[in-house]
């Protein structure tokens, strides 16, 4: 079997398991409809504050609700030995990092797609005017959550205060990731275009992506094999 | 034999410490800030040394990776905690400053954005280390974590470096003036800090050491 072939048996066995139980991705998508509805008590929710705002608002609830789906990545391997099973597959580390890390993009991105016109709704915002680019951004910010989450969701799996501990190693290492997309999406959401001023935070995006990519999947055999 | 070397080292630091600060004390006041701007002396090689502790963070984690050698993991936390503290001092005395001159605690600058996310980073590494019990998964997780934390460092300085600005530009190697006599005190500060850095960790190496070898002799007396 291939590398790439590993990757897709062990993404569609997790998303397999996911739509079959349904615990993680409801449970993430009633955690974001909550946050989105907190929100419009925060502040004011008219027109031009929400503008102004709605990068950062977007990815606290997008944050927020993915550590709910990181959190089963591979605490849902613990019951009958699963993780063991896993690792005793003739398949590297780094595969299995990727297949979970591919599945729980795919997950974190449903959440958001169905996140993105509630938000619309309640907060009366046209969002979709510059859909090509701000699909791309949401795509990015998600690989840099998604990519970080399920390796630290690999180191925190054994830990009793696991739901606490994710997020709080998470958050701080994808601050650059998270300040680039808020501000990308707050611009992609007014209806501006990426331009020349905003290109730098693309590019970071991208780098921060790539970047972790490869560190995880170097450290990914260290990590689960040890 | 090494304690005594280690209590040397300490006293020295101290002693370079009592005087250089007699020193400071002495100088004229600088004009714009008067003595609040002394602080600088304290400041930077506060930051000096959290930053070569991160790097000896870094080292020490690769090398526990590469060898499994528990030495390595020891030294790793052994230094993190110590520039964690440094860092901590870091941004009480820049907060300090920026209360006097600026007329507020914190803002959200550059430098002490990404200041307070390093300090986040490795604090998260501490807490990571005291929630896993097994210590062979403890030292791996925590050398790939600490491995992680240190490449965000270049990454937020810079992307918040874009975000905002406001630290005053560093008075040393870019442009600013600072009269030879003062560098020369803010140089011993720094070795004086360094020093006292080093004798922490060899202290904290010590604990340890001394906590390994408790968990054995109680493997043992288990068995037994």
């Amino acid at each position: 079997m291939g590398f790439l072939r590993q990757v897709l048996v062990i993404a569609a066995k997790d998303l397999r398991a996911e739509l079959r139980t349904k615990e993680a991705i409801n449970a993430s998508l009633a955690f974001a409809l909550v946050i989105l509805l907190l929100f419009s008590f925060a502040f004011d929710p008219t027109e031009e504050t929400t503008r102004e705002i709605s990068g950062g608002l977007l990815w606290i609830v997008f944050a927020f609700a993915g550590a709910l789906v990181l959190n089963r990545s591979f605490a849902r391997e613990l019951p009958n030995d699963c993780l063991d099973a896993l690792i005793a597959a003739p398949i590297s580390g780094a595969a299995l990092f990727l297949g979970k890390a591919m599945a729980n993009f795919l997950l974190v991105l449903a959440v958001e797609l169905v996140s993105l016109p509630v938000f619309g709704i309640f907060y009366n915002v046209r969002w979709t005017s510059q859909f090509g680019e701000l699909m791309l951004v949401l795509a990015l910010g998600t690989w840099a959550l998604t990519v970080i989450g399920t390796m630290f969701s690999a180191l925190t799996v054994n830990i009793r205060l696991r739901e606490v501990m994710l997020p709080m190693l998470t958050y701080p290492i994808l601050v650059p990731a998270l300040l680039g997309a808020m501000q990308l999406t707050t611009g992609l959401v007014a209806g501006q275009p990426i331009g020349p001023d905003t290109v730098a935070w693309l590019k970071m995006l991208i780098g921060f992506d790539v970047v972790y990519t490869a560190v995880s999947l170097v450290l990914a055999e260290t990590v689960l094999v040890g | 034999m090494r304690e005594k070397i280690l209590y040397v080292l300490g006293i020295a630091a101290i002693a370079i410490l009592a005087w250089n600060i007699n020193a400071i004390a002495r100088l004229p006041e600088e004009t714009e800030q008067g003595v609040t701007f002394k602080i600088i002396f304290f400041h930077v090689p506060m930051w000096a040394v959290a930053i070569t502790a991160a790097c000896a963070a870094l080292l020490a984690s690769v090398g526990f990776l590469v060898t499994k050698n528990f030495r390595f993991d020891a030294a790793a936390v052994a230094v993190t905690e110590v520039g964690l503290a440094f860092t901590t001092v870091g941004l009480v005395t820049g907060s300090i400053w920026g209360r006097e001159i600026w007329g507020i605690w914190w803002t959200w600058d550059a430098r002490l954005t990404s200041a307070l996310v390093c300090w986040l980073l490795y604090a998260g590494y501490l807490m990571l280390r005291k929630a896993i019990e097994e210590p062979t998964q403890r030292a791996t997780f925590a050398a790939v974590f600490s491995i992680f934390a240190f490449l965000d460092v270049p990454i937020v300085v810079f992307s918040i470096k874009w975000w905002r600005t406001q630290h005053p530009a560093p008075v040393f190697w870019a442009g600013g003036s600072f009269p030879p006599d003062w560098t020369k005190h803010l140089l011993w500060n720094m070795a004086a800090m360094l020093l006292l850095g080093i004798v922490m960790v060899a202290v904290r190496l010590r604990q340890e050491e001394a906590q390994r070898e408790i968990d054995s002799l109680r493997r043992t007396a288990h068995t037994l």
